[in-house]
């Protein structure tokens, strides 16, 4: 069967989300799932990009600014304006903020490994630093980690397991990366971070969209029709959309389905951990 | 009658009883006579394997706060029944003057999308309306009411008010209606049934969230009409009371005869064929 609409009318359409109703639901999700824990207070890794913004501008809300602890984790290549930015939002949402650097714990370990790690590796040992950081000042401040991952990211895999993919509770999880900005405009965040390109910052000058090799409101409407209204690859290429595009994204799909999942546990008892012994994570609460 | 529109927490029975006698009690001062609670509110709704931890017999000492203080005021509840060969059933009760009136078991658990009823529970057998001192009624159970045959089943059976219990999760912020996706598809049933079949119907839906999906609440009573008669807020934890009159029903029903004319008769004859002719498919 050949499609029978225009689907990016279609995807268009289904993005197109209600930037309050969402924002009432996720300003709860944050206040109902950590509340439960006896919590009332979060933490945010801030990097001055418009995902962390727009968790750490609904953890304000949730909570309040002053039960919201914003943490800048720069490292040397970082770029300065990413900061800027960082800084400029903690001041519009009063909230407190703590600066830790990254980068001598990241070097020393860079030190004990191969002089050419390659840009992944040592991106990689970045997330994964910010981690380590971000789950102390959680210890210290009281708060849950409010995750930072949008739906796109997370369907193509592009964070770091155990790193920046880190979190306790994820407001934007299920928020594609076009959607995160009109949610963001919603909230208030300032133009200089909803409009700049999308950059994972490990050094200055990177673009997520340079090192997909798409852009993501064509990555996008794809992933909605593919995922969320469940059309076929074809009926996305007899629209019009590029075959390259909708396999590409397939495959990052299916191979990053390992990091949205828990580890494998080897079967051996009649009732194993995830497998066959399922209780919900809201257990009596 | 009165909304009692709560957020059990997921798996603590002694909570949630709490939590129901609070909202009798409130219901009771507000000159209620009957209060409607939502599916699985005594228990919470994603329970997977906490299910034989929190299934009763109907006659567990725990209910006993329930009935009593259903010597008050009619109590509406959801919960999950153990059986006495120990199946786990959804259920809705209606408690009276310390007894069990009616009980419904779900009849269409739901294992698609993110429910997986059936790998926890089992299905109830019967779609029955009851009489109760205020006149006929029926008990449906969420998934029970996207069926619409099972409506059809309690208005034919003579119910004047259908109760709908429900843990609906919310979902569909997009698609430029500014309502919930889900919340604009229960509005419609509610409707249509109230229109088709010339009835009451009482839909309870909680709030909360349980391990990342919020449940959205927005109960609400339509008349015989389609009118609304109450609505509760979306998201956030209400009593409303409303009052449900004859007079309404008689009036609408005059206009509109649908259910004197409904043929029972043919539907059960054309039913028996179908079902015939699939079990017979189904032999191959």
């Amino acid at each position: 069967m050949t499609a029978d609409v225009d689907l990016r009318e279609r995807a268009r359409r289904g993005l197109k989300l209600d930037p309050s109703l969402t924002c009432r639901i996720l300003e709860a999700f944050i206040r109902d799932e950590i509340g439960k824990f006896g919590i009332q207070r979060a933490v945010v890794a801030l990097s001055g990009g418009i995902d962390s913004a727009v968790s750490c501008a609904l953890a304000a809300r949730a909570f309040g600014p002053e039960r919201v602890l914003a943490v800048l984790m720069p490292y040397r290549t970082s770029n300065p304006a990413s900061r800027e930015d960082a800084e400029t939002l903690v001041d519009q949402l009063g909230i407190p903020s703590t600066l830790i650097e990254i980068s001598a714990a990241v070097d020393g370990l860079l030190g004990e490994l191969d002089h050419d790690l390659s840009p992944l590796r040592r991106g990689n040992i970045m997330a994964r630093a910010r981690m380590i950081a971000l789950y102390d000042q959680s210890e210290e401040f009281g708060g849950l980690a409010v995750g930072t991952s949008n739906k796109t990211e997370l369907l193509l895999g592009y964070g770091t397991q155990f790193g920046d993919m880190a979190s306790a509770v994820n407001p934007i999880g299920d928020l594609y990366k076009t959607q995160v900005r009109s949610v963001a405009a919603a909230l208030g965040v300032p133009r200089a971070i909803r409009e700049k390109a999308p950059s994972a910052d490990l050094w200055a000058g990177q673009s997520d969209e340079e090192e997909l090799g798409f852009d993501y409101e064509r990555a996008d409407q794809a992933l909605y029709l593919l995922i969320d209204e469940m059309y076929a690859a074809a009926d996305l290429i007899a629209d019009g959309f590029e075959a390259d595009l909708v396999h590409e994204l397939q495959r990052r799909v299916v191979r990053s389905q390992f990091k949205r999942r828990l580890p494998l546990i080897a079967k051996l008892s009649n009732r194993t951990i995830d497998r066959d012994f399922r209780y919900p994570r809201d257990w009596g609460r | 009658m009165a909304l009692a529109q709560i957020r059990p927490a997921l798996g603590d029975l002694e909570h949630n009883l709490a939590l129901h006698l609070d909202y009798i009690d409130r219901a009771a001062a507000a000159s209620a006579d009957i209060v409607i609670f939502p599916e699985q509110s005594l228990t919470g709704y994603f329970l997977s394997d906490l299910v034989p931890d929190v299934a009763l017999h109907r006659d567990d000492p725990r209910l006993d706060s329930l009935r009593e203080a259903s010597r008050k005021i009619d109590v509406i509840f959801g919960f999950v029944e153990e059986t006495s060969d120990h199946r786990f059933l959804p259920a809705a009760g209606y408690l009276h003057d310390g007894e069990f009136v009616h009980v419904h078991h779900k009849v269409y658990l739901v294992t698609y999308g993110l429910f997986d009823e059936a790998r926890d529970l089992a299905g109830g057998g019967a779609v029955r309306a009851f009489d109760t001192r205020f006149g006929r009624q029926a008990m449906l159970i969420c998934e029970d009411l996207w069926h619409p045959t099972t409506a059809s089943i309690v208005a034919a059976d003579g119910a004047d008010v259908i109760y709908g219990l429900s843990s609906s999760p919310g979902r569909g912020v997009a698609g430029g209606t500014h309502e919930l996706g889900s919340a604009e598809t229960w509005r419609a049933i509610n409707r249509l049934y109230a229109q088709l079949h010339v009835c009451y119907v009482v839909h309870c839906n909680r709030v909360g969230f349980e391990d990342g999906v919020n449940f959205w609440g927005g109960s609400e009573v339509i008349a015989p009409d389609g009118e609304l008669l109450a609505r509760a807020p979306e998201f956030e934890e209400a009593l409303v009371v409303t009052t449900l009159a004859d007079a309404p029903l008689r009036r609408q029903r005059t206009r509109l005869p649908l259910r004197r004319d409904e043929d029972v008769a043919l539907n059960g004859r054309e039913f028996a064929r179908i079902a015939a002719r699939r079990h017979w498919q189904d032999d191959g």
